[in-house]
Formats: structure tokens, sequence, C-alpha cells
């Protein structure tokens, strides 16, 4: 469904709804992921991981896996450079703490987690590589894991960096060392910061009603289907390449090239289609590891993950503790908030906290208001980024006190955030004021939806709403397009594609050509055979890279009409593309088909390249908000999900399909955030629940239908209008749901998940509570 | 004249000043400007000739990728906050 706020113009292409270029190589098993590459002597990787949370490795003897037939590599992390602990720019903006990020790939002086990466061995096959792995021998001296943020904050925890400091500043990046020769002792604190606005006392002074509450949530996965794998050859002349599926090639070109401490142009790193990521296939683990082993070996090595390593090994993104306190007036206007946030960032630093504070009140106009933010390490995996990071946890915390706001002062909960919403001109609380944004217009949609007038009767059920706001991304984009001389346009575009994002990109240079989306032909370039491009998140690429590939475009446009004017021997200026069609502006005779035209490039000069790189500014903010009817069973505390709708602001929906799945796909995995997942930890920090069935995602037979709204609100800072939309549809869905919970039962839950256990408790709780009054 | 604000976490040293106005053709003048009136503030925002790369700067609300060299309007408003990165689909 499409609720269109201002949408005038009319596109041949965007907005339409074409077959997914990749669709027929997807659906029938030809398109090659990343455990598909296989080589003429390819030997076999696996990684030895850490049985303990938190442990010294005193010693580790590879002898005997060496002697195993068949076995040709035993690497540690004494074979890799140690880099130093400064965090080190890898020259396109993306900050990284080498040490930190050498030694998630494999543990130095300490393991950190359990699971964490201690050794891998290169073998004839992978039985023999497991085989190795049991004869490799590390005497360990196991430490107290702490496991908990609010644990690792106190005095007297155990640490885990011993020369870790505090960034007592936003601009420090979390992962500071101090140096060997300061005496003071080291911090499970990476960094602390505080964002404030206005006058807190004036604004809770002004206040009739206080509402404050505390909140926890858990560490979370991403579960994506495709479990990590790389394959790499280190050739005789130093140069590297490198096959895997991540978020960006670039990315893992420049951190295994810091981490192997070689130059990135040693690095060829070839992009393979990836099943699922959602953030969590942005950082390096098997590649550097991979290319190291090949290195000693001199043939290629592909090292793939299990589930359970991916779950053990990987970044899930941060559990949490928080404490929100709002205030507000009779009518209904926020007068003040203060929120503290302790986001745990697992055993290196870098919690998405700064996202999390900077997105918590993003729909809201608050004049007085104060957000602190702590990122804290602790024994378990290294976070990594999870669809909108940060946001979820601080929207879950903020919408449930919004809620309850809203019934202190019995307001309807939609008009209430009416009353207080963001719109053009709004000074967020960080800072900044927002340009044109379509939030108002999404809670209009939201308020005239049949679902939030819908009768829902029967007991134990209730309806829950609640907002959330993602700022979205942009970034350097590159895209090079041939025209064909059949009148296609082969599209080489740097973005790896997650989402439906090739679809989306071509769709824009065809918008631009007048062909149809399907004469564009979309793949995913190389680090060696397209410029640099910024990692495939933030919710950026149909934005970026569709601007990349609208700018090529232009270009190859450009060229054509040049040509078309030199073989009719006229003035460029009085050459136009409408259409597809070339045209002469005052002579209805001369008229190029862009096929025609196409056919006749190389005996008129040659062929035409377009090609574009851009780092694009204007980018739009994302509004999303949801509606959730529930019941819970009072008997086992499950809550079914009954009915479910998700409107949000999308921009211009390039193709809709892909946006509407969007949409459904991050309100599911909010919707299991919310419900059933976490990660289990024994009392010695290992995870208990390390595989798809114990870690318990919602399947379509959970859900209901996720019904769509896509508000159109064209974003003014981009030629089409296109505004990200993939990573605010996780930001609603937990609060929707514990709102929802509230209403059937009248019980407020501030612990995720909100799993029939916790939910149980909490109404037997309840009811203590209720007979001990 | 440019309304450059000053992050919370810096406003210890500008003795509890919150903004700043001032004449500031491009960032680095920005800079240059609040180095004048709070010396050590610049440590804070550049490094190696270049902001820090953990940091955006955001001139009317939006986010520039051109670091000192970004242009300044007369009457801009201008923050320094700390860079987001996201996590993708």
């Amino acid at each position: 469904m499409v609720s269109t706020a201002e949408n005038k113009t009319q596109y041949k292409v965007v907005g339409t709804r074409p077959i997914r270029h990749d669709g027929l190589e997807k659906v029938t098993g030809q398109a090659r992921y990343s455990a598909d590459i296989n080589l003429p002597g390819m030997l076999h990787g696996k990684v030895l991981r850490s049985p303990h949370a938190h442990a010294i490795i005193k010693s580790i003897d590879i002898s005997r896996a060496l002697a195993l037939p068949g076995v040709e590599s035993v690497i540690t992390s004494a074979d890799l450079p140690q880099p130093s602990g400064r965090v080190a720019d890898l020259g396109e903006g993306a900050m990284m703490n080498p040490k930190f990020l050498s030694n998630n790939v494999l543990a130095s002086d300490k393991v950190l987690y359990k699971g964490h990466a201690v050794a891998a061995v290169a073998a004839a096959d992978q039985h023999v590589a497991e085989e190795a792995l049991g004869r490799i021998d590390v005497e360990y001296e196991v430490l107290p894991p702490v496991l908990n943020a609010v644990d690792a904050m106190k005095e007297g925890a155990p640490i885990l960096h011993e020369r870790l400091y505090t960034a007592e500043n936003p601009f420090v990046r979390p992962g500071g060392l101090r140096d060997d020769s300061d005496p003071e002792g080291g911090s499970n604190v990476a960094s602390h910061f505080v964002f404030e606005l206005g006058d807190l006392e004036k604004g809770f002074a002004e206040a009739d009603v206080v509402v404050e509450r505390g909140f926890r949530t858990k560490a979370v996965h991403q579960g994506y289907i495709e479990p990590h794998s790389a394959t790499a050859m280190w050739n005789r002349d130093g140069h590297v390449t490198i096959w895997c599926s991540s978020q960006g090639q670039f990315a893992m070109r420049d951190q295994s090239a810091l981490i192997l401490d070689i130059s990135m142009s040693q690095i060829k790193v070839i992009p393979l289609e990836i099943g699922g990521g959602f953030g969590g296939k942005t950082l390096v683990y098997l590649e550097p590891v991979a290319a190291l082993l090949s290195k000693m070996t001199g043939r290629p090595v592909k090292v793939s993950m299990s589930r359970q390593e991916v779950f053990e090994g990987t970044g899930p993104t941060s559990g949490s503790f928080m404490k929100v306190k709002m205030g507000a007036t009779k009518d209904g206007r926020i007068t003040a908030t203060t929120a503290t946030l302790i986001y745990e960032a697992g055993a290196f630093p870098g919690s998405p906290i700064n996202p999390g504070v900077q997105c918590m009140f993003g729909p809201y106009d608050i004049a007085n208001g104060r957000v602190e933010g702590y990122d804290v390490v602790i024994n378990t995996q290294k976070t990594a980024a999870y669809r909108a990071p940060g946001a979820p946890a601080a929207a879950y915390a903020a919408e449930s006190v919004i809620d309850e706001l809203a019934e202190k002062l019995n307001i309807d909960p939609i008009d209430f955030r009416v009353r207080n919403a963001a719109k053009e001109g709004t000074r967020r609380l960080t800072g900044p004021v927002f340009p044109r944004i379509g939030y108002l217009e999404t809670l209009e949609a939201a308020k005239n939806h049949p679902h939030w007038s819908a009768p829902l009767e029967g007991p134990n059920r209730g309806r829950g709403i609640a907002t959330g706001f993602w700022f979205n991304g942009s970034g350097p984009s590159s895209a090079t397009a041939s025209v064909n001389q059949d009148g296609t346009v082969s599209l080489v575009e740097g973005s790896p594609d997650i989402g439906g994002t090739r679809a989306a990109v071509a769709m824009q240079m065809a918008e631009v050509l007048g062909l149809p989306a399907e004469d564009v032909h979309p793949s995913v370039g190389d680090t060696d055979s397209i410029g640099f491009t910024s990692t495939t998140g933030g919710s950026s690429v149909a934005f970026k890279t569709g601007w990349a590939s609208y700018e090529a475009a232009q270009d190859i446009k450009r060229q054509m009409i040049e040509r078309a004017a030199y073989i009719w021997d006229v003035s460029a200026e009085d050459v136009d593309l409408t259409d597809g069609v070339f045209h002469h502006k005052s002579d209805p005779e001369l008229r190029f088909t862009f096929k025609e035209l196409a056919g006749l490039l190389l005996e008129t000069g040659g062929p035409i390249v377009g090609s574009a790189a851009v780092n694009p500014g204007g980018v739009g903010g994302a509004f999303a908000i949801h509606i959730a009817d529930v019941e819970v069973d009072p008997e086992t505390g499950k809550t079914e999900v009954l009915r479910y709708t998700a409107l949000q602001d999308v921009g211009k929906a390039v193709h809709p399909s892909y946006v509407e799945g969007q949409i459904q796909g991050g309100a599911v995995q909010g919707i299991g955030w919310a419900l059933n997942e976490e990660y289990f930890f024994d009392d010695e920090g290992c995870m208990t629940n390390s595989s798809f069935l114990d870690y318990r995602m919602p399947t379509s037979l959970d859900l209901p239908m996720i019904d769509t709204v896509m508000v159109e609100v064209p974003n003014p800072g981009h030629p089409f209008g296109v505004r990200g939309v993939g990573e605010v549809p996780i930001v609603p869905p937990m609060a929707a749901i514990a709102n929802a919970i509230k209403a059937a039962t009248g019980v407020r839950m501030t612990n995720l998940p909100m799993s029939p256990g916790e939910v149980l408790k909490a109404l037997w709780d309840s009811e203590e509570s209720k007979n001990s009054d | 004249m440019a309304r450059v604000f000053i992050p919370t976490m810096l406003q210890p040293l500008t003795e509890g000043v919150k903004e700043v106005e001032f004449q500031a053709a491009n960032v680095r003048q920005v800079i240059q400007g609040l180095e004048e009136r709070f010396p050590g503030i610049g440590q804070w925002l550049t490094e190696d000739g270049r902001i820090k790369p953990n940091l955006a700067v955001a001139i009317d609300g939006e986010t520039t990728s051109m670091g000192l060299l970004a242009k300044v309007a007369p009457d801009a408003e201008v923050h320094f906050i700390p860079a987001i990165s996201g996590g993708g689909k």
C-alpha cells in the first residue's frame, strides 16, 4: 500500500516492480555464494576456538598438529604482525583499532570470550583439519569472566584490557590504550559521553507528570542464513586474491591489509552473493586467516564457519541497560527528558552506543534533554552492527515511557506523538535541525489506517504502537556503465547487494536513459574493477550508489547526445533524450532510439562508457510507526501477534516490492528480538544456545502477514527523492509489542526478550504486588 | 555570521559557553575561530591536519563529507557530532 504525501513526479521506471535481475540465478541455485568457491589444489582451513570466556594464553604447541599427515600449516597470532593499539584511519573515513581488530581475528595474549579464535589449520580436507585442531595444545590460565555491563563497571570487576582507558569524549573513538609508561590501571568502560540541550531543571519543573523506568535488553544475533566463508590465494608476487561475501569488498580489503600489514593495493577482494548480512558482515573474521594460511602453504585455502561458529565467533548486537525519565504537561507536551544508556560492546570496544544515543529521541521535539552513553567491554563476542545499530534498544526504552506518559495523561498515543512530533526545522537533542522529514505524515497515515480503528475484542488482547527513527547514511560510491551494441547497458557498481539494491540502482540508471529496467544489467565489481565504494550499510546504497548510477547515466546520455549530434552534423545543444529516443529538438526527422544509436557507436567513434564517483550529501532520515495487536496466554505467558501493520516514510520507493520486503523483514527481526531471541550463557560465560534450534527466531508459522504502508515523502536531497528504507523498520517493534502486552495484561515489560517465562514472571509479580496491597 | 555549537563534552573548555558566532567561510576557519577563542579546543576536532575521521561536521543540519574544505554560508549553523556508521540490511 502506498500513501503518497507529495509525490507529484511521474517516472517510467522508478516506482515500478520489475523482476529482479538476479532472481533467476538465485531461485535456480546458480548464484555463487562464498562457500561455493573451489579452486585447483585448494586446502581447507579450520579455526580452533577458545573453550573459556576469559583466560590468559600461557602457551600454544602446534607440533602434534603439524605432524598429522595432510596438515600443511598451523598459524597463531604469532604469525601475524602485532599492530599497535593506536586507532588507525583506513583512509576512507573508517577508523579501526588495528590491535583489537587483529586480536579478534586471532587472540594474542588473552582469550576474551568462548569461541574466540586461537589458531587455524590448513589441511588436505576438512576432516584432517578438524582432527588437527584437537592436536593443538593450548595452556590457559582461566580467569573469572564478567558477563554484563553493570558487573563490568563495578569496582574490582575482572578487567579485560589492562591498558584500556575510558574516553570521556564522544570524539575519541572507543578503544584507546594507555602507554605502557602510564601507571593507571585499565577500565572496562571504553567511552562515556553526554549530549545536553536546554534547561533540564526548568523542563521538569514544568511537567505535570513524570515517568521514570529502567530497561534491560539482551544480545541478539543478525541471524543471516549464510555462514561466513573466505577463500584466499597468496600469489608469489605478493598479491592476494580473496573471495568472500561481505557488505563491503573494500572494507574487507582494507581491514585485511591492516591486519596482514601489507598495502591495500596488494589485495583484490572478489565479492560473491551474500546470504544475509544485516550489519554482521562488515568486519573481517576469516579473510586474513585464509590469506595467511595461503601464504604459508603457497596454495589456495578456504575457511568456512559452521552455524555454531557463527553464533560463538561473530558479533551480535549489544545487550543494554537503560534508564529513562520524561516529563510532560497535562495537555501532552513533553517538557524534559533524561536517559542513561549502557551498551555492552563484547570483548572489544565499539558498541553502537553513539547511534543509540543520537536516535533515541529523534522522533520528538524536546526542548530540554540530557542523554548519557557508556560503551562497556565484557567477556562475550565482540559486537557487530545490526540493522539500525543501537537504535532499536534505545527506542524500546523511549517509546515505552512515551506510551506510559500518554496513558497517564489519557491521551491517544498517536495524538500524543503528533503533539510532540519532530518536523522540518526541529532541533534534535544532539544539536542539528531536521531537513524535510515525513514523521507527521506517517503518524497521520497510522491514525487513518483501518487497523488503528478496528475493534480488538476478547480477553488478554491489546494493541500497541511505537515509532522509530534512523539517520540513514551516505558515503563514497562508484558506478561504471558500458553501452552494448544491442542497446543494453552493463552496469558495474561497487555496493554488494544485500537488500535488492542491485535492482534499485539499475532502475535509476534506466530512468535516466529511458530504458526498461531489464535492459540495464547490473553486477557488483571487485576491488580492482570499480572505484572505491563504502560499505553497504546505514541504508545508504539505494541513495549513494543510486546517485552514482544516476550520474553515470547522465555521462552516457551526454556522450550519446554528442554522438547523435556528430552523426547528424548538428549542435549537441539541439539534441535531447526523451523516453529512450534521441531526437533533434526542432527536426522530427532526426531521431534514434537508444538501441539504434547504440548499434552505431563502434563505427562512429568507438564505445561509450559512463562512469561516476560520488560522495553525496542530502541524506534524508527515515521514520516508522508500527501497530501491533497481541494476545497473551495468562497460563503460559506466550504472546501471539494477531495483527501487525508497519508504516514508514520511504521517500520515493524505487522498487516498491523491495521496500515492502525491507519493511516486513525489519519488522519480523524486531518481533523476534521482542519475544524470543537472546544469547544464553552459563556461569562460565559459555553460550548454550548456539544453534537455530535453540536460538529461537520467528518463522512464518509464528507470525501474521506484516501489512506495510509506504508513505512517500520524497527526500529533496536526492534526484529521485530516495531515502534509505532498510533499517528503520527494526526500530519500533519491541516497544510496539511491549505496549501491546501492557494493553493486554496491564503489565509493563521492561526486559527483553518478552519470552513466555518473562511474561509469566511479570504477571505473577504483578499479581503478588496487588495482593500485598 | 556562522553560528557554531560547542559539543556538551567540550563545554568545560569554553567555560560553559554553548555556542558562538563569528565570520567563517569554511570549516577550517570555524576551527581556527574556535581555537582563537578557546585555546586547545582544536586538538579535539582535528588530527594530522584533518577533521578527526570519527567526527562528523553538520552544516545546517546536513553532514558534510568535505571536512575542513566544506563551505560555510554566512548564517549557517555548524555542529560537531560523532560520526555514525550503519548496519545495513
